[in-house]
């Protein structure tokens, strides 16, 4: 009878990797948004060559995860990708339609306070976990 | 797409976990594909048919009746 390989394999290990990867990349993104956010009036006192600095390294950094994201999805399996992809293909869906229509919203005087792109980037995250946990059940 | 997945894993006594590492997939989606719930790439068929021996037919037949 033919000899099986261990019972994680080859892919196990190369998306743990991906994971922690993707996780190193994350957790600096967040970092170097805060730095950016809150170094001009807690660190530098508005010093514009450091503050550029400050939004220079935050894009590198996020294209750095933008990066280690693609990575990551080419090395999930033919399932996790797919879930993945539905869960992402539906997140730009809302994140388009209801970003374009919150802005409209103060344009159009439905609402008095200026659109946040906080609440945008809160409701793209939740929809995405949302995706990920049905595309998960629709498998199992 | 129906396919004889589990009857031929359990005829060897594999596991999902074992079946999944020979196949370079999650234990997850060899579950998924048991359960006739994800099908298979083609890739990943043949895959498959190299493991057991046996043509793609053999293993995964078209659920649609034609």
């Amino acid at each position: 009878m033919k000899e099986l390989k261990a019972e994680s394999g080859d892919w196990a290990a190369s998306n743990s990797r991906n994971s922690a990867h993707l996780k190193y990349w994350t957790v600096s993104w967040v970092l170097s948004t805060a730095l950016a956010a809150f170094g001009p009036k807690f660190i530098w006192d508005f010093h514009t060559g450091l503050t550029v600095l400050g939004v220079v390294f935050m894009l590198a950094v996020g294209f750095g995860m933008i990066i280690s994201t693609k990575g990551y999805v080419a090395g999930l399996d033919e399932m996790h990708r797919k879930i993945f992809l539905d869960a992402a293909a539906i997140t730009l869906g809302v994140g388009l339609v209801c970003g374009t229509s919150y802005e409209l919203l103060e344009d159009i005087m439905l609402i008095a306070y200026e659109p946040e792109i906080s609440h945008l980037t809160l409701l793209m995250c939740g929809t995405f976990i949302a995706g990920m946990v049905m595309g998960h059940r629709k498998y199992q | 797409m129906k396919n004889r997945l589990k009857v031929l894993r359990a005829e060897r006594d594999w596991t999902q976990a074992q079946l999944a590492a020979e196949l370079d997939v999650s234990r997850q989606t060899v579950n998924a594909i048991e359960k006739g719930k994800f099908d298979p790439s083609l890739p990943l068929a043949f895959k498959a048919a190299r493991l057991f021996g046996m043509s793609i037919e053999d293993i995964f037949q078209d659920g649609e009746e034609v």
